[in-house]
């Protein structure tokens, strides 16, 4: 496969005149000036939805990130989501900062307790990380209800927090301005996502989850990029879960129970393990999924995620973003027929 | 002294339970190198359907003897349809299998039941048996029960054919299979018997903790760690590890952080083993080549 992409690099295919890294640029622009346009053409509460879409993207780009990439599974992402949402939430609600202050505060909150737990989490592989992440995201809504943090966490009643208006004097709803707000702080999650993943540091996380020993052999530090990957991805997850926070405008201890942790495991599974736009299936799906499923009963959405994890896992391993590349990818051999491949051939 | 006396043997109690599921753990565990995320969830269900066979009528021990049964037959399917084809998967795709099951246990059982808290019969007699104060009846049956399991199992792996069959398998399939055992029937059942321990393990706890769809996430955390405490490969380590992390949540909860954080204590537990001693009291120590 390799072979035949240095092959099109050279030929350089271009459709309509147009080279395809063009193509691919005018894409992301019509995608981009739709996301803007959304919130204009749809009720307030499409509006809430598809903002929670946005939020759950950026926590399944930083899963993706440390599971996708770096090959070590978490179970547990929920618990850092709930970190950060009480960090933006006690800073609003106690001390009286701006909302959007809370959210350095929040990543930088949660890329210290990820980096600490990445430590531990260096001498575990696969199924043990898989546990001890777990428990954490288990332990999660007991250890926020304990009674000697109550005093900030408000215990089981949790903490309820204003909605910010529209600034600036702009005539668009509180709705309409948090999902433009969240979809600026997303584009820049994933402009640096991208960056990190595309260079020196993203073939690094690839070769440790692909092959420990020769990695190290070829002088990456396991260690510290297995703990950065750990603190960065948690990072993600803390400033969406502030982002979360103050669009649902209230944290409880049972919102963060396993359950989000699960939900985000099957969003990076459905939309791709170890793929930048898997993160927009993954995320459309949790969210819209749940929705149509409970009519039918509380328990539906369960029961079918669980039947579509079994189904994408032995039919779909590399999740929509995979189907859709390869998609892509006919498609292309498919135009390209008449120019024989004198590699594809053999 | 009287308390704490109390505090230990209703430790031995639900550590016994831990024990059972712990011992469904490693079974499985030791035969794949795989965690089974569902197995408190498949627990959970056979309770279930133990319920809807005494509120039909049946007396307790049949519609014990009949869930043991049927959880068996079913832990095989799961092996045998769901397990196989992934057998070899990359760890993500197992413990994602993993988890669809447990999601699926579990919205399957609110779906049937509703999630409604139930309480569950036990078998034994209300009254503390021999005028003792210190434990009550359901307590020591439990204790009772948990031995009786591990004694029938380790007479099973110990002196029938099919148990030597099992352990060969566990231990070197490819061995195994040169020498005629059909490693794949035998992971099968390996899966049934540990989904019938854990079945036992459900139908003790559930008197205990009530009869609703999320009631083993705790037990199964604990049962995590007393697997870990024992070593996760060693069957007597899982078991000695469910009563001492049994005890030590009784003695913890009680006398040190009060009752509110004990699901930390086994994520601490967790941690704290994995990191200082991954291979538990009694596990062996695994040295890979580079």
């Amino acid at each position: 496969m390799n072979s035949a992409v240095a092959a099109d690099d050279v030929m350089a295919p271009r459709y309509a005149g147009v080279s395809l890294r063009a193509w691919r640029a005018i894409g992301l622009a019509a995608l981009l000036a739709g996301a803007v346009a959304l919130p204009f053409l749809v009720s307030n509460y499409r509006v809430f939805q598809f903002n929670l879409v946005l939020i759950y993207a950026i926590v399944l780009l930083g899963l993706n990130i440390l599971t996708g990439y770096n090959g070590q599974i978490s179970l547990g992402h929920g618990a850092f989501y709930a970190i950060g949402a009480y960090a933006a939430a006690i800073l609003m609600d106690q001390f009286g900062w701006p909302y959007w202050t809370t959210l350095p505060v929040a990543g930088l909150v949660c890329f210290v307790f990820g980096f600490l737990f990445g430590l531990p989490a260096l001498r575990l592989r696969g199924h043990y990380l898989a546990l001890a992440t777990f428990a954490l995201a288990v332990a999660m809504p007991q250890i926020l209800k304990y009674k000697h943090i109550e005093q900030w966490t408000g215990g089981v009643q949790g903490i309820v927090i204003v909605k910010p208006e529209a600034p600036f004097g702009l005539k668009i709803t509180a709705d309409q301005w948090l999902y433009l707000f969240t979809l600026a702080i997303l584009v820049l999650m994933f402009a640096l996502g991208w960056n990190l993943l595309r260079g020196r540091v993203g073939r690094a996380l690839v070769a440790i989850r692909d092959h420990p020993v020769a990695a190290e052999a070829m002088g990456v530090h396991g260690a510290l990029y297995k703990t950065l990957a750990f603190g960065v991805s948690a990072l993600y997850a803390g400033v969406a879960g502030a982002l979360g926070a103050i669009v649902v405008q209230f944290v409880a201890p049972d919102s963060f129970t396993a359950g989000l942790s699960i939900n985000f495991l099957i969003g990076i599974v459905i939309g791709g393990v170890a793929s930048i736009s898997g993160a927009f299936y993954g995320a459309l799906f949790i969210q819209f999924v749940p929705n149509f499923a409970d009519q039918i009963s509380k328990a539906a959405p369960w029961a079918i995620y669980g039947v579509f994890l079994l189904a994408f896992v032995y039919l779909m391993p590399a999740g929509v973003a995979g189907f859709v590349r390869l998609a892509w990818m006919r498609m292309r051999a498919a135009r390209h027929r008449p120019v024989t491949h004198p590699h594809r051939e053999k | 002294m009287e308390a704490f006396l109390h505090q230990v043997f209703s430790g031995l109690a639900t550590g016994g339970i831990y024990a059972s599921l712990a011992l469904a753990l490693v079974m499985i565990y030791q035969s794949t190198n795989h965690i089974n995320f569902a197995q408190g969830e498949m627990a959970m269900f056979s309770t279930y359907l133990a319920w809807s066979m005494i509120n039909g009528g049946m007396p307790y021990w049949w519609a014990f003897l009949l869930t043991v049964l049927v959880s068996f037959v079913v832990g095989a399917a799961i092996e045998r349809i769901i397990i196989r084809p992934v057998e070899d998967a990359p760890v993500l795709s197992v413990v994602t299998v993993f988890i669809a099951l447990l999601v699926i246990f579990n919205s399957v059982a609110g779906w049937i039941f509703t999630y409604t808290i139930k309480t569950f019969p036990s078998p034994f007699p209300e009254q503390p048996l021999f005028g003792n104060r210190y434990i009550s009846s359901h307590e020591l049956g439990s204790i009772a029960v948990t031995l009786l399991v591990l004694v029938a199992l380790y007479l099973f792996f110990r002196f029938t054919p099919l148990g030597l069959a099992m352990r060969a398998a566990a231990q070197n399939p490819l061995s195994s299979r040169l020498a005629g055992i059909r490693v794949g029937s035998m992971l099968a059942l390996g899966w049934g018997l540990a989904a019938a321990v854990g079945a036992v393990a459900g139908l003790l706890v559930a008197p205990i903790v009530y009869l609703e769809p999320n009631m083993m996430a705790g037990v199964l955390l604990y049962a995590f760690a007393a697997a870990l405490v024992g070593g996760i490969d060693n069957p007597f380590g899982a078991v000695l590890g469910g009563f001492m992390v049994g005890v030590l949540e009784n003695l913890i909860g009680a006398y040190v952080i009060g009752t509110e954080l004990k699901l930390t204590v086994a994520l601490v537990l967790i941690v704290g083993v994995l990191l200082f001693k991954p291979s538990g009291m009694f596990g062996k120590v695994f040295v890979s080549r580079v």
